[in-house]
């Protein structure tokens, strides 16, 4: 999908509803239970910092997050999702995050085509041993989620 | 109608110090659902577990909320502590108030109580969809593979097979020994390598219990514990085993010489070989790249010299295939290679060994008899300069860690060289004499008590040739100046580095590793043995540098573990697995398709109760499903679900904040 393209998608995002100034995004982050949990709680074991937006869930694998998850969660609350797994090649379950990759690049393109901007939807591979990485990108979807502002799209809220 | 007890742990300090626990107890007390909540200073303590178990029974709980550290640290205790109470260990839910709230928002207390709220809200909602579950019965393999030989996997497979289990032991090389087999005497006593490593190889070879498969590798491992089938890929070693005596007659008349791995290239060996004479088994192999009747066809002396006839230039690689019920790796180390250190010369100067050929040298079975020479021109050396951390500790080259055992080895080669060349000096550059454990410290003061070793506390910067000599330029930090040395030999004691196939080893085994390609146990001090997949435990350097007591007592560790897997004839399984709805089921077999474990296979039913048309429908195999979750992601018919992580649980989880 070209930017420009992209772009009118995101203007769709209705502009007018203006974020208050003490604003913060909510961000659901869906975690497998052997990579990326494990690294986030790594991240608390070194104590090291990242913004506090996130709320974590525990799957066992990336292959368990249906897309039906990132949608409801863009629906009722959050203002953007983080799914991350296992790096590819390394999945506890053998392949498990291959079919979660695959699913993500189609739920991706879906999303974008609905008009959310690619960034509220955002997948990483961080592994056990990634204590700093996840901190890093936990830091970065709040930091690209704030840019865009409040999420109204399909909210049921706004929309009634 | 749920009643939902809370449990807010202040985990001492850890947790009470950045988060508002009062107030998260305020909050939780307002949620529908929730009957009861409270904190305490440690929920995992025996009071507050108490505490728990007490709640539970007053106030009549269907599920509770642990707001805690992680799940992963936890649970279990928390589920053994509610089961206790009488409630199905499986209506628990933890809140990661620590890992995920406290410890990294510490300077945000507002935030990190609010998270932590919204944290205890999520869990509360996934609690209320939690369903009880039972533990699975399923039956046990009692045989146990162990990977590698050396001494961590002769000491495993030893203990094991004493406790009349089978042990199938895969070693990579020809001969079982590993590193341990290269060493001459050992820290702390001086007690030779071989006469305590030896008897143990022959006791591997011979016990009942045991069946050895030296030259080979494990290729694939499937199923899970207590039901693993693991892939063997003997490689051709193009000698019969089974008739070979070991007489050795094809090595002498062997023409090709090679150099010789197991003295690091400083003497030859034979294209057809074993790789020391106390090889375990002492049988040959012949080495393809080598031979040349396997690269051009022609020679075939070492057929027509073996009087058994156990040659055959045909043999090719064999896969076989074992049940095993657990897995010991114990797959050792390699050694850091010096030559990013330019300045040292590595490579450029024949005179700077590494501590492993230095090492060889003064084995008695070694490429020297026994005696440290100039690998230049033969000469003994007086003057030898030790180098230590050469790798080791130093960021730059990317490896943080110390390599433990250099600081005994290196105290260990100034003794014997001092016994092996009585007028020598030795000069040892260090960081820092790291001397922990039994009798060691007391080893290293002897070091230079007997030997008189100058002992430079600093990094080398610079070796150049001056003559004969190599000119050793460093800094003693002790007075501040920089020293120059003039060495006759310079050992570099590079670090202990983890195998370069650690990586597709763990990757076959589905098991983790860290940064350094090192295998990841499941907790660095309470399971310290145990992988993060169930039935596979680590023992020796595949885990992290260690020396040899510390090796075998992981080595024995592991043992202890499989034989208390083994102990009953069938183990509880983690109920947390996949099901199908039949009724819901349109058979469209998406679910076998994405399954890794091929847990799922299809079975006719009957279309209407009593109906005599069948329909096909997909089931899941109880034993076999690990609980990923992949086939209830793509069910299309809300079919197939996941025990402990259902689709109501998560939308409650989502819908909760």
């Amino acid at each position: 999908m070209s930017d420009t393209i992209t772009e009118k998608i995101v203007s769709a995002e209705n502009p007018s509803l203006e974020a208050p100034s003490d604003w913060q995004p909510v961000i659901i982050g869906i975690l497998c239970n052997w990579c990326s949990y494990a690294g986030s709680d790594l991240t608390g074991t070194s104590r090291l910092q990242y913004p506090p937006n996130i709320r974590i869930i525990r799957v066992p694998c990336s292959s368990r997050v249906d897309p039906w998850f990132i949608i409801k969660s863009l629906q009722t609350s959050a203002d953007g999702v983080l799914i991350s797994g296992c790096h590819p090649g390394d999945c506890h379950y053998i392949a498990g995050n291959y079919y979660a990759r695959r699913r993500f690049l189609v739920t991706k393109e879906l999303l974008k085509f609905v008009g959310y901007h690619e960034n509220r939807v955002q997948f990483s591979w961080v592994s056990a041993a990634e204590g700093p990485k996840f901190a890093k990108v936990v830091a970065k979807v709040t930091e690209d989620v704030k840019k865009l502002g409040p999420l109204h799209k399909y909210r049921k809220e706004d929309l009634l | 109608m749920a009643r939902v007890g809370v449990f807010v742990c202040f985990c001492g300090a850890n947790i009470a110090d950045f988060v508002d626990v009062n107030e998260v107890v305020e909050e939780t007390k307002k949620i529908k659902d929730v009957k009861f909540a409270i904190n305490y200073k440690y929920m995992c303590s025996d009071p507050g577990q108490g505490l728990i178990k007490q709640a539970i029974i007053e106030n009549k709980l269907t599920s509770v909320v642990v707001a805690a550290c992680s799940p992963r640290m936890h649970e279990k205790t928390f589920r053994r502590a509610i089961s206790e109470a009488g409630l199905n260990p499986f209506l628990l839910e933890i809140a990661n108030i620590r890992e995920h709230s406290s410890w990294v928002h510490q300077k945000d207390k507002k935030s990190a109580t609010a998270k932590s709220c919204d944290l205890v809200r999520m869990a509360v909602a996934k609690s209320i969809a939690n369903e009880q579950l039972h533990e699975i019965s399923v039956p046990v393999t009692k045989r146990a593979l162990v990977i590698g030989g050396g001494i961590a996997g002769i000491q495993a497979a030893l203990d094991i097979a004493d406790a009349h289990i089978p042990v199938v032991l895969v070693e990579k090389s020809p001969s079982i020994g590993g590193r341990m087999a290269q060493l001459d005497e050992t820290f702390p006593t001086l007690d030779c390598s071989q006469c305590i490593l030896t008897p143990r190889m022959v006791d591997v070879a011979t016990h009942p219990y045991i069946e050895l498969i030296p030259y080979s590798e494990v290729i694939g491992l499937d199923g899970y514990v207590g039901n693993y089938k693991v892939q063997i890929k003997k490689k051709a070693s193009y000698v019969n085993f089974s008739s070979c005596t070991g007489c050795g007659a094809c090595s002498q008349k062997c023409p090709v010489k090679v150099p010789n791995e197991f003295n690091l290239g400083h003497d030859k060996r034979k294209a057809i070989y074993s790789p020391f004479p106390q090889a375990v088994p002492n049988k040959p192999v012949i080495d393809a790249e080598h031979c040349l009747m396997l690269t051009k066809g022609k020679c075939g002396i070492c057929k027509k010299t073996c009087e058994k006839g156990s040659i055959d230039y045909d043999m090719k690689d064999e896969i076989i295939e074992r049940e095993v019920g657990a897995v010991v790796v114990a797959t050792g180390y390699e050694l850091y290679d010096a030559s990013p250190y330019e300045e040292y010369g590595v490579g450029r100067f024949k005179d700077v060994i590494s501590s492993l050929e230095f090492e060889r040298m003064v084995s008695a079975s070694g490429p020297t008899n026994g005696t440290p020479i100039r690998p230049s021109d033969g000469e003994i050396p007086k003057n030898v300069v030790f180098i230590k951390c050469v790798g080791s500790r130093d960021e730059a080259k990317g490896i943080e860690y110390c390599s433990k055992i250099c600081c005994m080895y290196t105290a260990k080669h100034a003794m014997l060289l001092h016994h092996k060349v009585h007028d020598s000096h030795a000069f040892i550059f260090y960081m820092d004499i790291r001397a922990a454990g039994k009798g060691y410290e007391e080893f290293v003061k002897r070091a230079q008590v007997e030997t008189a070793a100058t002992y430079l506390r600093g990094r080398v910067s610079k070796i150049y040739q001056k003559g004969k000599k190599l000119i050793v330029r460093g800094e003693d930090a002790q007075i501040g100046q920089i020293v120059e040395v003039e060495a006759d030999l310079v050992v570099l004691a590079t670090a202990v580095m983890a195998q370069k196939d650690n990586p597709d080893l763990a990757r076959r085994l589905g098991i983790s590793y860290d940064k350094y390609g090192f295998l990841s146990e499941a907790h660095p001090k309470l399971r310290p043995v145990e992988t993060s997949k169930a039935g596979i435990f680590l023992a020796g350097c595949t885990q992290a540098p260690k020396d040899i007591p510390d090796t075998v007592s992981q080595a024995s560790a592991c043992a202890a573990k499989v034989c208390g897997l083994f102990a009953s004839d069938t183990m509880k399984k983690d109920p947390m697995i996949s099901h199908i709805v039949q009724e819901n089921c349109t058979g469209c077999q998406n679910c076998i398709r994405v399954c890794p474990y091929t847990a799922i296979v299809t079975e006719e039913i009957p279309i209407a109760p009593r109906s005599t048309e069948m329909r096909t429908v997909a089931k899941v195999n109880e034993g076999v499903c690990q609980g990923c979750g992949s086939c209830v992601a793509v069910c299309r018919s809300f079919a197939a679900t996941l025990s402990g992580f259902t689709d109501k649980q998560i939308i409650n989880e989502i819908l909760a904040i």
